[in-house]
């Protein structure tokens, strides 16, 4: 297993460098001088060859690459240019918000997908399987953003049972926590949960057609103990990896979940250094987020293997 | 003999575009979504000859009115008629949707297809740089390429008609590469056809059914991406109008004039719902699995 894990960084690397000269060069396709950005009103020669200067922006451009990896590499992402604060302690800031958001959601995602999944398998063909699967559609079409203001209207703004916005740290309040996060959760969960439902769906049915199923069966177990013991145990296998892959989705839905409940996580900070111009914020966040994204993938591939002993095997 | 000859010809089976299309009219749902896109698609095409006010004509006499006679599904808070900003909003959505498929396939096809052709080389640097184009979540590279390329309905396109871009190579090559090992393929690298002809007389329309439900999909991805770039500020700019920029300014407005929040978001909803339907429903007719 460590030799796979092992192997598979080494592969990683190269990606995670493409990445890196992407979301570089992204930046330095843009029309116009950073500098009169960095500069302001300020317009003084002097000034701005003091900031060219600064930030070597006279160096040839992989030079100015090298640099750039080089100080990524130490967690150097640069400051942000409308707070002054160094990127990587504004992420490091945001990110336990947007955690605890993103593992309210999964739950909400895994207590709904994976039981709906096992019953519209079992009852295949039958209105529970149909219902169960437009409502699974129906939560792949819904925009959340549009999801999270109607459950504003009906449930804070109509019902007044839960708050409309705001954050409340988990340490602080855990209870008060939970209740505002509630909302923002169960919206991107519901994504989620109809992509787990449909592959939940998918591999029991594969799993229910199986001949250790039939065997269970023949052998007199009960009903309950073959779907739950035998078959959702296999049909998990596939079902636990695609949650590891689900982590750039709730990356994504955190944008616009965070944007319409104002919580103060990763997704917000997206927007506002996207609205300020905050390019090294933009930067530090695509670069961290591919990485994860790859880290998770190399996760998921050995989680699969420990689940499945077949895998290992090869 | 005669016995031989007496013997039934088996029934020929019908042409395969017809045994799809059957199969794709028998699927309710499919045809519930095909109806529903349709209905959308047409009404957009209408909209300049639709007896309806324009989308950015204001009549301060009627600021957040509800639903009535005068306008159907209400106004907004300038006094603008929502229907006719929703028809209109339907030809910025559904634009967006097909330009960014299209430009996803204009670039995903060739560069897949070239990869999972020529292998070697080529194949290896176009399938890492899919690989760490895939590594940045769909929406958030999106985000950035729109907010790189400055807001406006066009860059929302290509943003995230670039973003989709390394969904197609993957599936183009993997086709490709499915496809080269076919007999009729290596016949016809045996009769000495160029490399070119193979590809657009062979591999080319091999690889288009599993292309074509990808696309349908995306469309629907696109559309939601659109929205919420739009939503974001990044996509339409106002007074234009877009079901997520309506979206944007109903947020300020949710006790005053609940309205203007819940029909734009229907409207994605049910477009987007209409292209997965038929996507499915699409993916199922061109399964040969599935008789």
């Amino acid at each position: 297993m460590l030799n796979f894990i092992g192997h598979r960084l080494l592969v990683a690397i190269p990606t995670i460098l493409l990445i890196s000269v992407f979301v570089f060069f992204l930046q330095k396709l843009l029309p116009g001088d950073p500098v009169l950005t960095l500069a302001g009103e300020d317009r003084n020669p002097e000034v701005l060859a003091f900031l060219r200067e600064k930030y070597r922006l006279n160096d040839p451009l992989y030079l100015q690459y090298f640099h750039w990896i080089g100080n990524a590499l130490t967690g150097d992402l640069g400051v942000s240019l409308r707070t002054q604060q160094p990127v990587i302690t504004l992420l490091a800031q945001k990110l336990p918000v947007t955690l605890q958001l993103a593992i309210m959601a999964l739950i909400i995602a895994v207590v709904v997908g994976i039981p709906a999944g096992i019953l519209s398998a079992y009852h295949k063909g039958t209105w529970i399987d149909w219902i169960a699967n437009i409502v699974a559609l129906s939560g792949l079409s819904v925009p959340n953003f549009w999801l999270g203001i109607m459950m504003i209207l009906l449930v804070s703004v109509k019902l007044g049972w839960l708050p409309a916005s705001g954050y409340q740290p988990f340490a602080d309040d855990p209870l008060q926590s939970i209740r505002t996060m509630l909302m923002p959760a169960f919206v991107l969960g519901t994504g989620l949960a109809a992509t787990l439902m449909r592959h939940t769906r998918s591999a029991m049915l594969g799993v229910l057609q199986s001949d250790y199923v039939r065997t269970a069966r023949a052998k007199g177990l009960s009903e309950q103990r073959v779907v739950i013991k035998h078959a959702l145990r296999n049909a998990l296998v596939p079902v636990v990896t695609v949650i590891t892959l689900l982590f750039g989705e709730l990356l994504a839905g955190a944008v616009l979940t965070e944007q319409i409940f104002t919580i103060p996580g990763f997704g917000k900070l997206v927007v506002d250094a996207v609205f300020n111009r905050d390019y090294a914020v933009v930067q530090g966040i695509v670069l961290c987020t591919a990485i994860a994204f790859v880290l998770m993938n190399i996760l998921s591939d050995a989680l699969y293997r420990v689940l499945n002993p077949r895998m290992s095997d090869q | 003999m005669s016995a031989l000859t007496d013997i039934p010809k088996p029934e020929a089976l019908p042409p395969r575009q017809s045994r799809i299309w059957r199969k794709l009219r028998r699927n309710t749902s499919a045809m519930f979504g095909a109806g529903v896109v349709s209905m959308f698609v047409i009404i957009a095409l209408l909209a300049p000859v639709l007896p309806i006010p324009g989308p950015a004509e204001t009549d301060w006499g009627a600021v957040r009115k509800a639903p009535s006679a005068a306008h159907w599904l209400g106004t907004d808070e300038i006094g603008r008629d929502i229907l006719s900003r929703m028809i209109w909003g339907a030809q910025a959505s559904l634009l967006a949707g097909v330009v960014s498929v299209a430009i996803a396939l204009a670039v995903g096809i060739p560069l897949g297809v070239l990869s999972g052709y020529c292998r070697g080389w080529t194949d290896i640097i176009v399938s890492r740089i899919t690989e760490a184009l895939l590594a940045a979540p769909f929406l958030i590279l999106a985000i950035a390429l729109a907010a790189f390329l400055g807001p406006s309905l066009t860059n929302a396109m290509i943003a995230i008609g670039l973003s989709a871009v390394p969904i197609f190579i993957r599936l183009a090559r993997a086709q490709t590469m499915q496809v080269v090992t076919e007999d009729y393929v290596e016949g016809a690298h045996a009769v000495g056809l160029s490399h070119p002809a193979i590809i657009t007389r062979y591999v080319l329309p091999n690889i288009v059914p599993p292309l074509l439900v990808q696309a349908t999909l995306t469309i629907a991805t696109a559309i939601i991406a659109e929205a919420s770039l739009s939503f974001l500020g990044l996509g339409q700019q106002p007074p234009s109008p877009s079901w997520g920029s309506m979206l944007n300014t109903a947020k300020a407005f949710l006790e005053q004039a609940p309205w203007m929040a819940m029909w734009p978001g229907l409207a994605i909803f049910l477009v987007v719902l209409g292209f997965n339907l038929f996507g499915d429903g699409l993916r199922d007719a061109l399964d040969p699995r599935d008789t």
